[in-house]
């Protein structure tokens, strides 16, 4: 049965913690940190403790993992996999906007 | 429930070898991973090939399966005989790492549910955690984000009972999605996610934030882009002209002997925020068709009197 629950506000993610971002992922530091190691994540801040991660941050860890777990591709795998997908992302938002150009929408 | 032909599914011989179901596998597996292959189907066709992989991997859940007979066909109504299993050690937790959840009924009904994350502990000793996060995503307008908005979603989400069984649960919840969001941003939902154990705090619902393709503007980050057709003399001549944007219509002065191409910025219209984006209007310059002589005698006279070759970098 579907019930509807009252509005909720939701809070916009700026940046999350190590401790955060594992948490939310459902992964290990030690994970993360070789993430970091391998260029894959780039958080601000020096020591791990103080490490502040982007929100995208979040998407690219679970990704990461899913490419890991289902797929068993290493880090630098991973690495080169997560920049072509966001390349083809990129590639896919100009593509949009060129056939759009091309197909006379000028109305 | 219909019969799951797991040979199938791979592409496999009934006869094939443990590292050929490995290697199909692999090959599914990678093709179709919802990460890397966004085709309609693709993630459906991972997670049958996982199912597949999950039981013929197993030479014991293997064994079992091909006992069933090769009779079977899939999509044809399957019940599990009784005692089908017998003398196998997999009954009530056939699984390994995978994701249990995913699996058919086809699957449940032969090799049992999963143990994993339901079994918690009980008895005498108090016991505290802290409840996962969720993870969903969450599709807006443009528009949405500009002027924010309130958005009913449907999550679908295991959930632990009293005794420790997991059931799937369906439930609504309306977000207020603040202004100025932009494609990529999380939102956090604190408590949303799954319910804690003895006094642990309730996981958090994370939303990943998606836009619904704009049929006119285009995002990259807080910026928008739009294509704005202006005539050949509205180019060549500049001046002002009106244009729709997303947060109401606006007057541009197109400069003199504009390009197509050209950007025209609106500083601080794009989405809002500290900064705000700005809006780029991408100049394209349409053409008139000749539809009377008239017409026809304004475009020879322009050809006649004005000197204008643009293939005169291309050397013909």
């Amino acid at each position: 049965m579907v019930k509807t629950t009252k509005v909720v506000s939701a809070e916009v993610v700026e940046a999350v913690s190590l401790a955060e971002l594992c948490r939310s992922c459902g992964v290990r530091a030690e994970w993360v940190v070789e993430l970091v190691d391998e260029g894959i994540l780039d958080p601000m801040g020096q020591a791990p403790t103080r490490w502040r991660f982007s929100a995208v941050s979040i998407t690219r860890v679970r990704t990461a993992w899913r490419l890991y777990h289902d797929l068993g591709v290493n880090k630098a795998g991973i690495a080169v996999a997560l920049n072509l997908i966001d390349e083809r992302e990129h590639l896919q938002q100009v593509l949009k906007r060129l056939e759009r150009v091309n197909t006379g929408r000028l109305d | 429930m219909d019969f799951k032909d797991y040979y199938e599914t791979l592409g496999l011989e009934r006869n094939a070898t443990q590292d050929d179901i490995k290697r199909a596998y692999r090959k599914i597996a990678r093709k179709y991973h919802p990460d890397v292959n966004k085709e309609p189907g693709a993630e459906e066709r991972f997670k049958e090939a996982g199912e597949a992989y999950e039981v013929l991997k197993d030479p014991e859940k293997r064994a079992a399966y091909d006992q069933l007979g090769a009779n079977w066909k899939a999509g044809q109504d399957f019940q599990a005989p009784p005692d089908w299993n017998e003398g196998f050690e997999f009954s009530g937790g056939g699984y390994t790492e995978a994701d249990e959840a995913a699996f058919s009924d086809f699957f449940e009904s032969l090799f049992g549910r999963a143990r994993g994350a339901g079994a918690q502990p009980r008895g005498r000793h108090t016991f505290h955690a802290q409840g996962q996060d969720h993870h969903a995503s969450v599709t807006i307008d443009l528009t949405d984000a500009y002027e924010g908005a309130t958005r009913t979603i449907s999550l679908r989400a295991p959930d632990v009972d009293q005794d420790g069984h997991v059931t799937v649960k369906d439930r609504s919840i309306r977000v207020k999605i603040p202004k100025g969001i932009t494609e990529g941003q999380h939102i956090r939902l604190a408590g949303q996610g799954t319910p804690g154990i003895g006094q642990g705090r309730a996981g958090d619902l994370f939303l990943e934030i998606r836009f619904n393709p704009d049929s006119a503007y285009t995002v990259e980050g807080r910026d928008v882009y739009f294509d704005l057709p202006i005539t050949p003399w509205e180019a060549a001549l500049g001046g002002k002209v009106k244009a729709p944007t997303p947060s109401g219509v606006v007057e541009l002065t197109v400069p003199q002997n504009a390009r197509a191409g050209q950007k025209l910025r609106l500083k601080g219209r794009g989405i809002p925020g500290k900064p705000a984006g700005n809006l780029y209007a991408v100049l394209q310059i349409a053409v008139p068709p000749v539809t009377s002589d008239e017409d026809r005698a304004l475009y020879e006279r322009m050809a006649s009197q004005m000197n204008f070759d643009p293939r005169a970098k291309l050397g013909v």
